[in-house]
């Protein structure tokens, strides 16, 4: 498992993929991890004032999402799950779209081109194949740009996952298969999605496999980068396993104590990856604890403008959506929408 | 103008399609070097290469999940699955993930994708090779599904269902490849989503689509030699359904019957019922009646010529609206 900071803010040194940050980078990991993990915490405290429908956590996988994300050129293009507000954040893609989706004011809803960050993909799997056409129409414009997808231990057990895995092979795409083992899916554990080690299921697929600390930002963005670069260079795709934890309930509607120890989390706890950046940060001077007062402050300001928004969110008409369906017209849709109005227009007039 | 099969005629709307836009590409299994189980594809591979006529990895759901990924790319992907009953693996893709990335998206992207499917029964198969899932997509919101039944509208259709910016499912009637007919790439068609009467009658109307509408064609000529004037229309496309064209029909007839091979139970003929009781009630002088298949998993090929809706069924179906 490739690790170059350790859970106690250690930095060690991996032969394959070391890179030297420079502190003013360090900081900007270590700020996007923090507001991370406070727009998060800030989901499922809407969710539990019933201001969303849902909101799945990313507490304790900040730095397998943002390292990841870091990783990135502009014209590198991102297909995430539902659980990727981290890469979200690192992407710079606006967090109130994700807000959107689970207050139930839209189903995404933003433009994927934009920051080249496509929509949440909420059925297991399915986006993997989406990163894969898409890097095989990269690969057929002879350009350089990577496709990275996202995707968690569970969706390991997708057949659409293993067809992405022998598609990317088979026609040389510049995909990076980023799979989050965050040890659980929903109440199962990875040892029912997969009986070797996820990393491994690369060499059956003619993929390059690579397991990660998904807990150190530095290794993940190390990992993510080299992994990308070879993307580029037209060798193989790589599968990364990001060996990490889900500290949160699966959602908002799970209950974890069902199913796990509450002395698993603590022993992750420890490993926790804000933390010990933090630490190896202060250990040598690159911060100081104004620095990290003022990240907070930046989170609370953040969540507050999330929460303001979240707040007076207009519920949209049901009229908008029917001219969503089709890129061109539809006999039926407009005949109902017309009904529709109509019906609506009834009541309005009183008549 | 030339006179070609309904093969061929698809044939040439892909070839003109990868002449006239770099952007489309071609995937399947089989398409390239084979030219397709049907070859339906035949020397397009060798014509534009394997990067636009792409031989696939057996594996549908791949098939259709990657080129929903080279539509957000920009391309426009014409994706064949081999048979009707092949499709399902791809299900999920098409259902879930192509017919509602549009809406998703809050109608910021387009996913220009056809899918051509060679679907019915008629030619001697083994089990699922023989089906007709059109329901199954038309129930679908953000697909279209178009049907072919002739070979001057599966150019023309092709050419439509390849530049618009929808999801479109192309049903191929296969016992139909070999059917000739005029083709004019030159001549101005008919939108993509209309129906089109193509015989006029005044006792009654046959609908009916794809593979279907040859058997009802040469039923009308049979109640015409009996006396009974029959009405044939052409419904290419069950998604949308061009209901102005049916309606009209049946206020001049005053009876329907629609005729599929699919199983009429929660079928098109279904919904095409309900339409034209809301519509023309008033007008119906009789129960809008179905011809299909029955609520059976598609039988042995030995007992098809009694399962598919033939040219006597529809007769008796048209003495029965006849006889209210």
């Amino acid at each position: 498992m490739v690790q170059l900071l350790t859970p106690h803010g250690e930095r060690v040194h991996h032969p394959d993929y070391d890179i030297e940050p420079t502190p003013g980078e360090l900081r900007e990991m270590y700020r996007r991890m923090a507001l991370t993990r406070r727009v998060d915490a800030e989901g499922v405290t809407l969710q539990r004032q019933g201001e969303l429908g849902l909101w799945p956590s990313s507490l304790g996988q900040e730095a397998a999402q943002v390292g990841s994300g870091l990783a990135l050129r502009a014209d590198d293009h991102v297909f995430p799950s539902y659980r990727d507000h981290g890469v979200a954040l690192a992407r710079q893609v606006d967090p109130l779209h994700i807000f959107r989706l689970f207050r139930g004011v839209s189903h995404g809803g933003w433009d994927p081109a934009e920051k080249n960050f496509h929509l949440y993909t909420l059925v297991i799997g399915s986006q993997v194949l989406h990163a894969t056409g898409y890097a095989m129409g990269v690969a057929d414009d002879d350009a350089d740009s990577a496709v990275v997808v996202y995707f968690g231990d569970g969706a390991t057990s997708q057949g659409d996952v293993s067809e992405a895995f022998n598609f990317a092979a088979v026609y040389d795409a510049p995909v990076v298969f980023f799979c989050q083992n965050n040890q659980w899916a929903i109440s199962q554990g990875v040892e029912r999605q997969s009986k070797v080690p996820i990393h491994r299921r690369a060499a059956g697929f003619g993929l390059h496999g690579v397991r990660v600390d998904g807990n150190d930002v530095l290794a993940c963005l190390a990992v993510t980068r080299a992994a990308v670069e070879r993307a580029r260079q037209g060798r193989e795709a790589t599968l990364v396993e990001a060996f990490t934890y889900r500290m949160g309930a699966h959602t908002t509607s799970d209950d974890p104590t069902r199913y796990r120890q509450s002395a698993e989390l603590t022993q992750w706890a420890r490993k926790d990856p804000i933390a010990r950046l933090e630490k190896y940060l202060l250990n040598h001077g690159w911060a100081d604890a104004d620095f990290v007062a003022g990240v907070g402050e930046e989170g609370d300001r953040l969540a507050q403008h999330i929460k303001e928004s979240v707040r007076t969110m207009p519920d949209p008409d049901l009229t908008e959506f029917f001219d969503l369906t089709y890129a061109g017209e539809h006999r039926q849709v407009t005949e109902e929408r017309e009904w529709f109005k109509e019906y609506e227009a009834s009541f309005v007039e009183g008549s | 103008m030339a006179t070609t099969t309904l093969a061929k005629a698809v044939n040439a709307a892909l070839r003109a399609a990868l002449e006239d836009d770099p952007k489309v590409v071609l995937m399947g299994e089989d398409i390239g070097r084979l030219g397709g189980v049907f070859r339906v594809t035949d020397g397009l591979q060798k014509d534009f290469g394997d990067h636009r006529v792409k031989d696939t990895p057996l594996a549908e759901s791949g098939i259709v999940g990657t080129a929903i990924g080279l539509a957000l790319r920009g391309y426009r992907p014409v994706v064949e699955i081999q048979f009707d009953g092949f499709v399902f693996p791809a299900y999920d893709q098409i259902v879930t993930q192509l017919a509602k990335m549009r809406a998703r998206s809050g109608g910021r992207i387009a996913l220009p994708v056809v899918i051509r499917i060679p679907y019915g029964g008629g030619i001697g198969a083994v089990e699922h090779h023989s089906e007709s899932p059109e329901a199954l997509f038309a129930h679908v919101a953000g697909l279209r599904v178009v049907s072919p039944s002739n070979a001057a509208d599966a150019y023309t259709m092709l050419r439509q269902a390849v530049a618009g910016d929808d999801p479109v499912i192309y049903l191929e009637p296969k016992r139909r490849y070999y059917d000739k007919g005029e083709v004019d790439p030159a001549a101005s068609p008919h939108p993509l989503h209309s129906a089109r009467v193509i015989r006029l009658g005044r006792d009654a109307t046959v609908l009916a689509y794809g593979p279907t509408v040859r058997t009802a064609l040469e039923a009308a000529a049979v109640a015409e030699e009996e006396g009974t004037s029959v009405e044939v229309v052409d419904l290419r496309s069950v998604s949308p359904v061009d209901f102005d064209t049916v309606e009209a029909s049946v206020r001049r007839t005053g009876r329907l019957v629609v005729v599929h091979e699919a199983p009429v139970f929660f079928g098109t003929g279904a919904e095409i019922a309900a339409h034209v009781t809301e519509r023309c009630f008033d007008r119906l002088e009789a129960p809008v009646l179905r011809v299909g298949g029955f609520h059976m998993p598609y039988p042995p090929a030995r007992t098809e010529h009694a399962y598919l809706p033939d040219l006597d069924r529809i007769l008796d179906a048209v003495e029965r609206v006849l006889a209210y």
